[in-house]
C-alpha cells in the first residue's frame, strides 16, 4: 500500500498528491511516470511524475479529475492509501547543457514541466519557461517556475491572465534562439508549439500522454506514428521529436473510449456504482 | 496344466470430463470444464497400466511422478497423491488445466496404443482440486543455505524456479512488475479457462512455502540485474516472459477497435473489463469481431469475445490443418459458434470519419513448400483481394521478449533477432550467477516448457549457489 503523504489543491480540479514509495522515489528522474491503481476495481492510470524526495522517500504526481479515476482519486484524503503505485516508468528525459532551453508546460502538465525546467537549469542551461491555461483560474505553480527559470511568460486561452495564446512563443522566436525545446501539455498545444518552433530548427521533445493499461510495454494501446514508423510511448517514450509526431492520430486514439469514460465518470458522480466503493 | 494369468480389461475410451453446455457457457465467463467427479477420477485412474518403465514421465517437462500419483488415487490416498506431484510440480490445478497433455505425457501413453490415453491432465485436476478444499499440505521447513536469489517475474517459469529454490532451502524474493502475481495465467488465459481465484491459490501456496513476493516492482527500472546482484542476491532467474505484442505493419493498423491480443486479454482477464462498469476499465467490442492469427492467444481472443456477445470470424493464412493451436481448443471455440476463414491475409483497415475500424482489405494465399519453420509458407493469390466488414479487429500474431530487463543489463548477451536472451541448457546466461528460462530465452511458447525451464534453472542455480564459498 503506498500512503499519501500530502494532497494539495493547485487549482479547482487539479490535485498534486505526494506518496510514500520509496523505491520510486530512489530512482525516479524527471520525464519518468508512474501507473496508479487506487484499488481492487480500479484501472491503471498513468501519471507523469512531478517531483520526487529521496531521502523522505516520496514521490508527487498531479493529475486534473476529469474521468472516473481522477475523480476518485481527487476524493481521496492525506492518510488514505493507494493499492498499487508501480514506476519508475519510461525513459527519462535527456538533461543536458544545451544553452538556452524554452520550456513550455501547459495545464496540469506545468506540474512535471517545472520539474523539467528546473533539472534544466541545474544542468547550466539559460531557461526560458512559458506556462500556460485555459483560463486565469486554473493557471499555477507560477512561483516555483520563477524559482527555476531565467525568464517566465504566462498565457491563457482567453488572455484572463498574461499573454491571450501561444502567439507570444512566436514572437519570442523572432527576436530569441533557442537551442533546444520542451513541450508538456494537451496534444493541441504540443501540436502547435512543435509547428510554430520548427521554421527555427529548433530541437522540440514532446511528451505523450496516449491510453495506457499496463505501461510496460505489452499491450500496444499506447502506440503513436512518429516519423512514419509505430512506437509504444511507455517504453520508447514518453517522450518524442515533436516535429516527427503524428498527433492528429494521437487525439484519435485517446478519444477511443470517450463513451465509456463518459459513462463511467456519470455513473461515479450519481453515486450509481453498484459495487459498494463509492464512499462519496 | 499351468494356469494362464487373466489379462487385465483395459476400457478403451476415456472417461469424459463434465463440461457446460456451448450454448450456456458462451454467455459466462465461468470455467468450461467442470472437473471429474471423485468416481470419474477413481473409474479413469484404473485405466493405467502402472508401466514398469513408463513413458509418461519422460514426456512430462517437469518430469511428474505420473504413475505413482495415479497409485496412491487409485487407493483412494489423495493428499498422497497431490503431495507426489507437488514434489516436481508447484502448479498442479493450472498444469491440470492449461497443459497440451496430448502432446506430451499422454502422448507417450501405451494405453493410447490401443485406444485413448489415460487423462493425465484430467487426474492431476481432480487432486489439484481435492487439494484446495481440503487444505494445504505445507512440506517440512528446508535447512536454510544463507543464501539469496531474486526471481524476476511471477509468471509460469519465474513461480516454478522460486517454488523449487526455496523449498532447497534459499531464501527467494520474487519481483512482479504488474499489480497481481501470475503473469499470462493471470493476464493472458481467460477466466473460464483457468479461473483467477485457482492462480491466486497456487501463488499463495508459493508465498507460504516462505518466497517473499513483492508486486508492481519493474526490474530494470527499479532495481537493474546487477544492482540486484550488488545489494546481496547470490544469484538471479529472469522470467519476464514474452510481454512486447506484435503487429502486422499494415495501413490503418492504429484506427479504433484495433487491438492486440495482449492489449484486449488484459483488458478482459487482468482488469476484469467484462464486468465494466463495476471494474474501472473499458472494453468496446463491436458486433463482428476479427481476430487474426491460429495460435492458443488467437483462440482466447475469439472465445471472449463470443462471450461479450459478439460474432467472430477466425483469419489464418494457412489451413486448418496448420493451426498451431491446440485441438481441443479448437473443437470448443467451434462449438460455441467459432467462424474461421482459412488461407486468407489481411492488407489494410478502412475506418469511419471518428477513426473506427470499419471494413479491412484482405487477401487470398495458398500453401507453398515448407519455410524454416517446417510449416508450408502461404503465398499471396494474385487478383484475390476482397473486402470483409468489422467493427473490432484483434491481432493474435505473436509476442515478443519485453526489452526494458535487456536494455538495462550490461553484458547480458541477447539474440539480435528476437530479442530473446540466450541461455545453454540450464538456463545460464552470459552473465555469472544470471540464469534465464521462459518465453524470455525461448519466445512465446507454453506454460508448461517455461516450467520446464524453470525447473532445470532452479536446478542449476542451486548447483552453482552450493558450489561456490
Amino acid at each position: 500500500m503506498y500512503k499519501i503523504v500530502t494532497k494539495k489543491e493547485l487549482a479547482p480540479k487539479e490535485k498534486l498528491f505526494t506518496v510514500e514509495a520509496p523505491d520510486i522515489a530512489a530512482k525516479a528522474q524527471p520525464g519518468q511516470f508512474v501507473i496508479v491503481v487506487i484499488g481492487e476495481q480500479g484501472e491503471r492510470v498513468p501519471l507523469t511524475i512531478c517531483g520526487y524526495d529521496r531521502a523522505k522517500g516520496t514521490v508527487s504526481f498531479a493529475f486534473h479529475e476529469v474521468g472516473k479515476t481522477t475523480k476518485e482519486l481527487g476524493n481521496l484524503c492525506e492518510g488514505d492509501c493507494l493499492e498499487n503505485v508501480t514506476g519508475p516508468l519510461g525513459n527519462p528525459s535527456e538533461i543536458k547543457s544545451y544553452g538556452k532551453v524554452l520550456c513550455v508546460g501547459g495545464s496540469i502538465m506545468i506540474a512535471p514541466l517545472v520539474l523539467q525546467a528546473k533539472a534544466m537549469k541545474e544542468a547550466g542551461n539559460s531557461v526560458t519557461t512559458v506556462l500556460g491555461a485555459r483560463i486565469k483560474d486554473v493557471l499555477f505553480m507560477e512561483d516555483e517556475a520563477k524559482a527555476v527559470s531565467d525568464k517566465l511568460y504566462v498565457a491563457t486561452d482567453d488572455g484572463s491572465e498574461g499573454y491571450k495564446g501561444l502567439d507570444l512563443l512566436r514572437e519570442l522566436l523572432k527576436t530569441e534562439k533557442f537551442d533546444r525545446c520542451v513541450a508538456l501539455g494537451p496534444v493541441v498545444m504540443m501540436k502547435k508549439v512543435s509547428e510554430i518552433t520548427k521554421p527555427y530548427g529548433i530541437p522540440t521533445i514532446v511528451t505523450l500522454t496516449p491510453l495506457m493499461v499496463d505501461g510496460m510495454g505489452m499491450c500496444g494501446v499506447c502506440r503513436v506514428t512518429v516519423d512514419g514508423k509505430m512506437q509504444f510511448a511507455c517504453v520508447d517514450g514518453p517522450e518524442f521529436d515533436g516535429h516527427l509526431v503524428d498527433f492528429d492520430e494521437l487525439v484519435t486514439r485517446q478519444r477511443m473510449f470517450l463513451p465509456e469514460e463518459r459513462l463511467s465518470s456519470v455513473l461515479y458522480e450519481i453515486g450509481g456504482c453498484k459495487c459498494g466503493r463509492n464512499k462519496a | 496344466m499351468a494356469e494362464t494369468k487373466p489379462k487385465p480389461k483395459i476400457k478403451k475410451e476415456v472417461v469424459e470430463m463434465p463440461k457446460q453446455a456451448p450454448k450456456e457457457r458462451v454467455k459466462n465467463f465461468n470455467e468450461v470444464a467442470l472437473g471429474y467427479t471423485e468416481a470419474q477420477a477413481l473409474e479413469e485412474a484404473n485405466r493405467c497400466l502402472q508401466c514398469v518403465k513408463p513413458q509418461c514421465v519422460g514426456g512430462c517437462p517437469v518430469e511428474v511422478p505420473i504413475p505413482e500419483f495415479i497409485k496412491c488415487l487409485r487407493e483412494q490416498k489423495y493428499g498422497e497423491a497431490i503431495a507426489k506431484i507437488k514434489e516436481k510440480n508447484a502448479l498442479p490445478a493450472v498444469c491440470g488445466r492449461v497443459c497440451p497433455q496430448e502432446e506430451q505425457c499422454q502422448e507417450k501413453c501405451l494405453v493410447g496404443k490401443i485406444g485413448e490415453p489415460v487423462s493425465v491432465g484430467r487426474l492431476e485436476r481432480f487432486l489439484a482440486d481435492w487439494e484446495r478444499e481440503h487444505g494445504f499440505q505445507m512440506p517440512e521447513k528446508p535447512k536454510p543455505t544463507g543464501k539469496k536469489v531474486a526471481v524476476v517475474g511471477a509468471g509460469p517459469a519465474g513461480l516454478t524456479a522460486a517454488a523449487d529454490l526455496v523449498k532447497m532451502g534459499h531464501e527467494v524474493t520474487m519481483f512482479e512488475a504488474l499489480h497481481l502475481a501470475g503473469g499470462v495465467l493471470v493476464y493472458g488465459i481467460p477466466e473460464f479457462r483457468l479461473p483467477k481465484k485457482i492462480v491466486q491459490n497456487e501463488v499463495n501456496y508459493i508465498q507460504k512455502l516462505g518466497v517473499d513476493l513483492r508486486v508492481g516492482n519493474l526490474v530494470g527500472r527499479i532495481h537493474t540485474i546487477p544492482e540486484l546482484m550488488e545489494n546481496g542476491y547470490d544469484a538471479v532467474f529472469i522470467g519476464s516472459g514474452a510481454g512486447l505484442p506484435q503487429f502486422m505493419n499494415i495501413p490503418g493498423e492504429n484506427l479504433g477497435g484495433i487491438y492486440s491480443a495482449n492489449e484486449f486479454l488484459i483488458r478482459v482477464n487482468l482488469m476484469k473489463a467484462f464486468k465494466f462498469p463495476d471494474f474501472d476499465t473499458p472494453l468496446r467490442i463491436g458486433k463482428h469481431v476479427v481476430v487474426i492469427g491460429g495460435g492458443n492467444v488467437a483462440m482466447d481472443c475469439a472465445r471472449s469475445s463470443m462471450r461479450l456477445g459478439a460474432d467472430v470470424c477466425l483469419l489464418y493464412r494457412r489451413s486448418r490443418e496448420e493451426l498451431p493451436a491446440r485441438h481441443e481448443e479448437i473443437e470448443n471455440a467451434e462449438e460455441e459458434g467459432l467462424v474461421c476463414k482459412f488461407l486468407a491475409a489481411p492488407l489494410r483497415f478502412n475506418g469511419d470519419e471518428k477513426g473506427w475500424v470499419k471494413s479491412m482489405e484482405c487477401q487470398a494465399m495458398e500453401l507453398g513448400p515448407p519455410d524454416a519453420s517446417g510449416r508450408c509458407r502461404p503465398l499471396p493469390v494474385k487478383g484475390s483481394e476482397f473486402t470483409m466488414e468489422t467493427d473490432t479487429v484483434i491481432i493474435a500474431i505473436g509476442q515478443t521478449p519485453n526489452p526494458i530487463i535487456q536494455r538495462t543489463t550490461e553484458g547480458l548477451v541477447v539474440n539480435p533477432r528476437h530479442g530473446t536472451i540466450i541461455v545453454d541448457e540450464n538456463g545460464k546466461t552470459s552473465l555469472e550467477g544470471v540464469y534465464a528460462g521462459g518465453d524470455v530465452a525461448t519466445g512465446a511458447a507454453t506454460v508448461i516448457s517455461a516450467m520446464g525451464m524453470g525447473k532445470k534453472a532452479a536446478k542449476a542455480i542451486h548447483e552453482y549457489l552450493m558450489s561456490k564459498k
